[in-house]
C-alpha cells in the first residue's frame, strides 16, 4: 500500500502553474486590448489565410489612425522561379549618398534625430579594397567623388546562408524562397543576436519609437518590408520586397545618379545581374565566410 | 545547266535580302527617356531653317554661347554630328539620319563597348519596372552632356550621426 502523498516535483508544478496563471491575468489585463492582441499573435509563417487577412485589416486601421492615410498592406509571396539579385559597380560609384536617403524615404525609416539607414557608404583609400576595417563613413567633403579615394556601398547581402537567421532564438527572421531574408517585426523579441552575428552590420535596431512625417510616409508597404516599425524591431534592407515582386526595380537603384546600382533575377539568364556575372569581374563581400552573399560587387572594366 | 546557275544566283540574292533585313532588324528601339534640351530649343529647324550653313569651324558668339565643346574638341565640330541641312536630325558617320531619342547609336560609334553594356542594361540606368510595367532607359545625353561628357562632381547628402553626437 502506498500512501497517496504530493511528490516535490507534483508541488513544484502546481504551484508554478498556479503562479503563472495568477501573474499572466494582471499582465494581460493591464495592457490595453490592442497590446493584449499583438502579444497573441501568431508568427507570419504559421498564419492561416484568414488570419493573414484580419491582421492586416487591423494593421491597416491602425496605421490610417497614426498616419492619416489609408495603407495597402501587401503579403504577396515570392514569384515561382525567382531568386533576387544585385550588382554594383564599384568603378562608378561616386559616394553622394542619394540611395541612402531614397531608402529612408521609401521604406519608412525611422526620422528621428538618428536617421535609421540601411545602406551603409564606406570610403577606402583606392588600392586598399580590402581592408574594410580601415573604411570610413562619416566622410562629409563639399564634393564627391574625391581623388584617390573608392566609395562602397554596403548593405544587406542577402546570404544563401544567412548567419542572422541560425541565430535567432525565436524564428522571426528567415530566407524566403525568392532569397530575400525578412523579419517578422511583430514576433522579433529584439535581442539583436542577428545584429551581432550579421558580418555585414547589415541591420538596425528601434532603439526608440520610429518617428515618420506624416506627409512623407509611405504607404504602400509589404507585411515583411517597409510598413512602419515599432520600438524594439530589428529591420533590415529587403531588395524593397514590396517593389521587387511586383517587378519593379528597388529605389536606391532609381536614385542612383550614376547607374552603379544593378538589379535583376539570378534565374533569369537575361537578367542584368546575370549579364554582369557572365561578363564583368565580380566579387562578393567576404566571401571566406561561407555566407555566399546575392550581393555582387563587379567592375567596369 | 544554265538553269541552275539562274537558281543558284536567285537564292543567293534572296539569301541577301533575308539577311539584310535581319541586320535593320538588330537595331532594336528602346524605350528611352526624352532627351534634355534646353526649353524651348527643338525643333532646332524653327531657327535654323531660315540660316544659312557655316561650315567653318569658329566660336560662337551670338547664339549656343553656353556651349563649351570639351569632347575630342580638336577633332570635331558642330556638323560632325548635327546635320546640316535638317538641323532636327542628328547624323550617324555613314550619313544615316537619326533623330534625338536615338543619340546613342550615334554615341555607340565611338564607345563600342559602353553601347555594348548599355544595350544590356549594365552601363547607364533604368527606371520603372524590369518586368511587366513600363520602364525608361536612360539616355547617354541623360547623365553626359554630350559637349562636355565627364560627369561632374556633386554635393554628397549628409552622413550618419556618430555614436556620440
Amino acid at each position: 500500500m502506498e500512501d497517496k502523498r504530493y511528490t516535490r516535483r507534483e508541488f513544484i508544478r502546481t504551484a508554478s502553474f498556479t503562479a503563472l496563471a495568477g501573474l499572466s491575468v494582471p499582465l494581460l489585463s493591464s495592457c490595453s486590448r490592442e497590446e493584449a492582441e499583438d502579444f497573441l499573435q501568431k508568427n507570419f509563417r504559421e498564419m492561416t489565410a484568414e488570419e493573414k487577412k484580419q491582421m492586416i485589416a487591423k494593421l491597416e486601421q491602425r496605421y490610417l489612425k497614426k498616419y492619416g492615410k489609408e495603407f495597402q498592406i501587401s503579403t504577396q509571396e515570392a514569384l515561382p522561379n525567382t531568386l533576387w539579385g544585385y550588382g554594383l559597380d564599384l568603378s562608378r560609384c561616386i559616394g553622394c549618398r542619394r540611395c541612402v536617403y531614397a531608402c529612408v524615404k521609401e521604406n519608412n525609416n525611422s526620422r528621428n534625430k538618428r536617421q535609421s539607414h540601411w545602406i551603409r557608404v564606406l570610403r577606402l583609400k583606392r588600392g586598399n579594397l580590402t581592408k574594410l576595417d580601415e573604411s570610413e563613413h562619416y566622410y562629409n567633403p563639399s564634393l564627391v567623388p574625391e581623388e584617390g579615394f573608392t566609395y562602397m556601398p554596403v548593405q544587406c547581402q542577402q546570404c544563401e546562408n544567412p548567419p542572422c537567421v541560425k541565430v535567432c532564438p525565436v524564428h522571426a527572421t528567415w530566407k524566403e524562397p525568392d532569397g530575400l531574408v525578412v523579419v517578422d517585426y511583430n514576433w522579433c523579441i529584439g535581442c539583436r543576436y542577428c545584429m551581432a552575428a550579421c558580418p555585414y552590420k547589415g541591420r538596425v535596431f528601434n532603439w526608440g519609437e520610429p518617428t515618420i512625417p506624416k506627409d512623407e510616409v509611405n504607404s504602400s508597404v509589404h507585411y515583411l518590408g517597409n510598413r512602419p516599425r515599432m520600438k524594439s524591431a530589428v529591420d533590415k534592407c529587403t531588395f524593397c520586397i514590396q517593389r521587387v515582386r511586383e517587378g519593379r526595380y528597388p529605389a536606391c537603384v532609381e536614385a542612383c545618379p550614376t547607374g552603379t546600382r544593378k538589379f535583376g533575377n539570378l534565374l533569369d539568364p537575361n537578367s542584368e545581374i546575370r549579364y554582369i556575372i557572365d561578363n564583368k569581374r565580380t566579387f562578393r563581400l567576404k566571401e571566406d565566410l561561407n555566407t555566399e552573399p546575392k550581393f555582387y560587387y563587379f567592375f567596369e572594366a | 545547266m544554265k538553269r541552275l546557275t539562274k537558281a543558284i544566283l536567285v537564292g543567293t540574292i534572296l539569301l541577301g535580302i533575308y539577311f539584310m533585313s535581319f541586320a535593320k532588324g538588330a537595331e532594336e528601339e528602346f524605350p528611352v527617356a526624352p532627351p534634355p534640351m534646353p526649353e524651348g530649343s527643338f525643333p532646332c529647324s524653327n531657327c535654323h531653317a531660315s540660316l544659312e550653313v557655316n561650315r567653318k569651324k569658329r566660336e560662337l558668339k551670338e547664339e549656343h554661347t553656353q556651349i563649351k565643346l570639351r569632347h575630342a574638341e580638336n577633332l570635331r565640330w558642330c556638323l560632325d554630328c548635327h546635320n546640316s541641312n535638317n538641323r532636327d536630325k542628328l547624323r550617324l558617320y555613314n550619313g544615316e539620319l537619326i533623330s534625338f531619342t536615338a543619340s546613342y547609336r550615334l554615341c555607340g560609334e565611338c564607345h563600342g563597348t559602353v553601347y555594348r553594356d548599355w544595350k544590356a542594361g549594365i552601363h547607364g540606368k533604368r527606371t520603372g519596372y524590369f518586368s511587366g510595367g513600363k520602364r525608361t532607359y536612360y539616355l547617354c545625353v541623360n547623365c553626359h552632356n554630350p559637349h562636355d561628357p565627364k560627369f561632374k562632381p556633386i554635393k554628397p547628402e549628409p552622413p550618419p550621426l556618430r555614436p556620440l553626437e
